[in-house]
């Protein structure tokens, strides 16, 4: 197997299905040795089974879970090495429009989405400082960026990942760690299969490129940034989304 | 088997890439040796490891002199 990220160790959350899968099949295919994580036995089995041929791995993690999270960075850099490549993706939505939306809709969410970031972000730091190199990519979206009806707490929390990254970035730049986000349009997922047609439609007509994006167009932004050509992006946003916003 | 004085300094040595003979006992890492915080934070990881302990927070904000590591160690870790 040839590829750019020989060597590296990568850690991507949420890898059982939709973006995170492609994800972690792409950094995979580029040589690096990938632990994708689940929330559920199944998943991490499932992710096992496609990452195999690949030198792959599949772990069940609960990335709410703070000692989890530790003892998972631990275990894999026993087994394989220290994490050199973390890509935060696991995510959920409770969409709601705020005068309906719960207190646990709003927590859920922060939890899941944002705290998750600032768990295993500060878990795999230690390994990168020593190393004097890492990647730490998260997944964002659009709507952090424009806001969307319903998605106030999965705004907020995708937006501040995009600040959490940049704040990162600052800190730990001089130990040759990058901090970069990917945030994704409109992707043909389970998540987005879950919203109503006329949704669909009207997004559709935003996207300049004409058609949805796939979980891969978002992994090879990934494995873009992972790589080391990607060396001197640091604090970055990308945007994979058709041309459906342009900041 | 070296002195915990000479182990502590071999790490200063190596974390903040200064010369030996400038880390003098009483030489402060951030004023004397030019560390940032990131620097000390790194420091006492280092120093965590090589003495296989664990430093708490509140702890490592007081450790800012060659000496004061040097003393955290012998108060805290079996030789």
């Amino acid at each position: 197997m040839s590829g750019n990220l020989q060597g590296e160790i990568a850690l991507v959350t949420g890898a059982s299905r939709g973006i995170g899968a492609a994800i972690a099949r792409r950094l995979a295919e580029a040589g690096a040795t990938v632990v994708g994580t689940a929330t559920s036995e199944a998943g991490a089995a499932a992710i096992g089974r496609t990452l195999a041929p690949l030198g792959g791995h599949g772990r069940v993690l609960d990335v709410t879970d703070a000692a989890a999270v530790e003892a998972l960075v631990e275990a894999v850099a026993k087994e394989f090495g220290a994490v050199s490549i973390l890509v935060n993706n696991a995510g959920i939505t409770r969409d709601q429009l705020l005068m309906r939306m719960k207190d646990e809709d709003w927590q859920a969410i922060l939890d899941t989405n944002l705290s998750s970031v600032f768990r295993t972000s500060k878990a795999v730091l230690r390994g990168m400082m020593k190393a004097r190199k890492g990647r730490i990519i998260s997944i964002a979206s659009v709507i952090g960026l424009t806001g969307n009806p319903g998605q106030a707490n999965y705004a907020a929390a995708k937006a501040g990942i995009i600040a959490f990254s940049k704040s990162l970035a600052r800190e730990i730049g001089s130990r040759g760690i990058t901090v970069n986000v990917v945030a994704p349009g409109f992707i043909e997922t389970d998540m987005t299969a879950a919203l109503p047609q006329e949704q669909k439609d009207a997004m559709l007509g935003q996207i300049a490129l004409g058609r949805l994006g796939q979980p891969d167009d978002i992994a090879q932004a990934v494995a873009f940034l992972a790589s080391p050509a990607a060396a001197w992006i640091t604090g970055e946003t990308l945007h994979v989304n058709g041309g459906m916003y342009m900041p | 088997m070296s002195s915990i004085e000479e182990r502590v300094k071999k790490i200063v040595v190596e974390q903040l890439g200064v010369k030996e003979d400038e880390v003098t006992q009483n030489a402060s890492f951030v004023d004397d040796l030019g560390a940032d915080s990131l620097d000390t934070v790194e420091l006492v990881m280092a120093l965590e490891e090589e003495f296989e302990c664990e430093i708490p927070d509140e702890e490592a904000e007081k450790i800012t002199t060659v000496q004061q590591a040097v003393d955290y160690i012998k108060a805290h870790v079996k030789a």
